[in-house]
């Protein structure tokens, strides 16, 4: 069995009085797709945000890589090596493309004020590199026609490409995708599937949030399904589809049912 | 769509083209005061002292446009680090020290630099519109603490403070430059009264200008090479989604803070010059109003776009001076100007080529929605 490149354990998140997650725990190992489901509001994108740094757990740790990341700042977490994408797109809409490719590639850069002022040897280094790897993964997505493209202006489709190119330069190990498939149609689903694949198979791990129970069920290595801020239930896709729980987490049950 | 065209047009020549196009520029804003323009140059005025006020706001510009246009953080309070830079000119060369100004000039950047730091460290936590209240009470704190101090010359001011050295002979320079004069139609040499290059005396403004200009073309390079860096990345990300560029490994917030004492940086220099040339400052030389003219001067040209920040500061210092005989009404111009220009360009005379073009392709979509024939020509171009 391989390492377990992410390890949340017991989690619990606390809003005030609203517990948003109750004692989850997961692990992701390394270089598989873990999917994250569960009905609208039960702490997907919760348990996300406290793995990329947003919120801080109110109790329970976060280990990556066997090091713990809570309390620390999310560009940190980021350098680490988790990056993530967005549910609703955030790109920097007035930088292009390429550009927004490079925010992502200059997370692990050091270049300051005085080196880019001077033009001194690491500028050009890190630049280049940056530069490179910004086409390279732009072309990988597709979209390297539309690197001069503001992202303002790329398609739906294309700016949810460009996120996942961002969050890629970072020089993740573990992607965390946040519904990439919303708004998608069938078709675009389906290519959305082979993506994901071709970005494991580069060597990434990846946690993926999403609602279609298709494209979960036909990527996926492992499902964790989260229902009210508890895990219900974790197995392979197989088992998620028989699994009672699951069922009755998404299609409801009557009352009599309900022991 | 025509300013589009000027810049495809520039940036289409071949590179030994353009580098001996912006010499000449250069060469030509050197000359400015010496060939003494008609219609240009100020009647009634020193053309010289208006130039080297020009310089001085471009100067201050090109710092804020940092602040607010690179990084997004809204400074209502610029004129403190201006003050900053003047006072410790001021104090290191007159008031309670007798240092050469070119080593009180360093000393003066560092102090604004430094409280740009202090200032920004507790209070780039905030955002937005807390920002612009925190800030603008930095600025009437400085100016307050500069009245009821004794130690820095409370409302008096300080007086003597030093020029820049001179260069060759105090009395005629190392060469003399002669100004032209114009006639009725004809151009006359003037050889009466020339500039001695280079002696930074009481009348003669125009060896002022130059060094304002110098520092003026050092701060416009050191800008451009930044912001295509990851320095300006950085900031434009954070000007665009916080959070964002956060998660994507941008430290926003020394990242902020960098850009709040770049800025400060620029507004020392700035102040350390102009208390140079004036000699004497005042708290009344660093009136909250200062700060508004700034940030007009920013939002009027184009936030964002440093050619903008620099024509808008070239028309914020220049007309007033231009026209002085409509003194009375030079509120009432500015105010009329500032609503104009809010209703027909909002975003500034020369906004950043990016706006720009976002907004063209958001006008050709919504055109081609409305299913015109126009809007599918406009598509195609």
């Amino acid at each position: 069995m391989s390492e377990r490149i992410l390890d949340v354990q017991s989690l619990t998140l606390k809003f005030g009085g609203l517990t948003a997650l109750d004692d989850v725990s997961l692990h992701i190992n390394e270089g598989e797709i873990l999917g994250l489901i569960g009905p609208n509001g039960a702490g997907k994108t919760t348990c996300f945000n406290a793995i990329t740094g947003v919120y801080g757990p109110t109790s329970g740790d976060i280990l990556f890589q066997g090091k713990s990341i809570v309390g620390m700042k999310k560009h940190q977490i980021t350098k680490q090596g988790i990056a993530r994408t967005f549910q609703n797109i955030r790109l920097f809409p007035t930088m292009t493309a390429l550009e927004n490719v490079l925010v992502g590639a200059d997370a692990q850069h050091s270049t300051g004020m005085l080196t880019a002022l001077f033009r001194l040897p690491k500028h050009r280094r890190e630049e280049k590199q940056g530069h490179d790897r910004a086409m390279e993964l732009l072309r990988f997505m597709g979209i390297h026609r539309k690197a001069d493209e503001l992202a303002a202006n790329l398609s739906y489709g294309d700016q949810r490409r460009l996120e996942i190119a961002r969050a890629m330069a970072t020089g993740p190990k573990l992607i965390c995708l946040d519904e990439p498939a919303a708004g998608f149609n069938p078709a675009e689903k389906v290519e959305l599937m082979d993506l994901i694949r071709k970005v494991r198979d580069q060597g990434f791990t990846v946690l993926l949030i999403e609602h279609d129970m298709r494209l979960v069920m036909g990527v996926t290595d492992r499902i964790v399904v989260l229902e009210f801020g508890r895990k219900i239930a974790e197995g392979s896709p197989s088992d998620i589809r028989d699994n009672p729980a699951v069922i009755a987490a998404y299609l409801g049950v009557d009352e009599e049912d309900a022991s | 769509m025509k300013n589009l065209g000027f810049r495809d047009k520039l940036t289409g020549l071949p590179k030994p083209v353009r580098i001996l196009l912006w010499i000449l520029l250069a060469l030509f804003a050197y000359a400015l005061p010496l060939l003494e323009l008609p219609i240009i140059s100020t009647p009634g005025v020193d053309f010289g002292g208006v130039l080297f006020t020009v310089t001085i706001y471009c100067l201050v510009a090109l710092g804020l446009n940092i602040v607010v246009g690179y990084a997004g953080l809204l400074d209502l309070g610029y004129v403190g680090f201006y003050a900053i830079g003047a006072y410790t000119v001021g104090i290191l060369t007159s008031f309670h020290a007798n240092w050469p100004l070119l080593l009180a000039i360093p000393v003066a950047v560092v102090a604004a630099m430094v409280s740009g730091v202090i200032l920004g460290a507790p209070t780039l936590r905030v955002r937005g519109d807390y920002l612009a209240i925190v800030t603008l009470g930095f600025g009437e704190i400085i100016r307050l603490t500069a009245v009821n101090l004794e130690w820095l010359g409370d409302a008096r001011g300080i007086k003597n403070i030093a020029k820049p050295p001179n260069i060759g002979d105090e009395k005629s320079g190392l060469f003399e430059i002669p100004h032209l004069l114009w006639g009725n139609g004809t151009v006359l040499v003037d050889t009466e009264h020339p500039t001695k290059f280079l002696v930074f005396g009481y009348i003669d403004q125009v060896p002022y200008y130059w060094m304002g200009l110098t520092a003026v073309i050092i701060v416009l390079i050191a800008d451009i090479l930044i912001k295509s860096s990851r320095v300006g990345r950085a900031w434009e990300a954070t000007r665009e989604d916080e959070d964002a560029a956060e998660l994507m490994g941008v430290p926003t917030f020394k990242f902020k803070l960098l850009a709040f004492s770049t800025g400060a940086f620029v507004g020392g220099l700035a102040g350390g010059l102009y208390a140079s040339r004036q000699g004497f400052i005042n708290p009344l030389s660093f009136l909250l109003l200062y700060s508004i003219l700034f940030l007009a001067a920013v939002v009027v040209g184009g936030q964002g776009n440093r050619w903008g920040v620099l024509l808008g500061a070239i028309l914020v210092a220049y007309l007033p001076q231009r026209f002085r005989e409509f003194d009375d009404f030079r509120v009432l111009a500015f105010g009329a100007a500032l609503v104009l220009l809010a209703t027909l360009r909002p975003e500034g005379l020369i906004p950043p080529r990016r706006t720009v073009r976002a907004k063209q392709l958001e006008q050709e979509l919504d055109e081609l929605e409305q299913g015109t024939d126009e809007g599918e020509e406009a598509a195609r171009v």
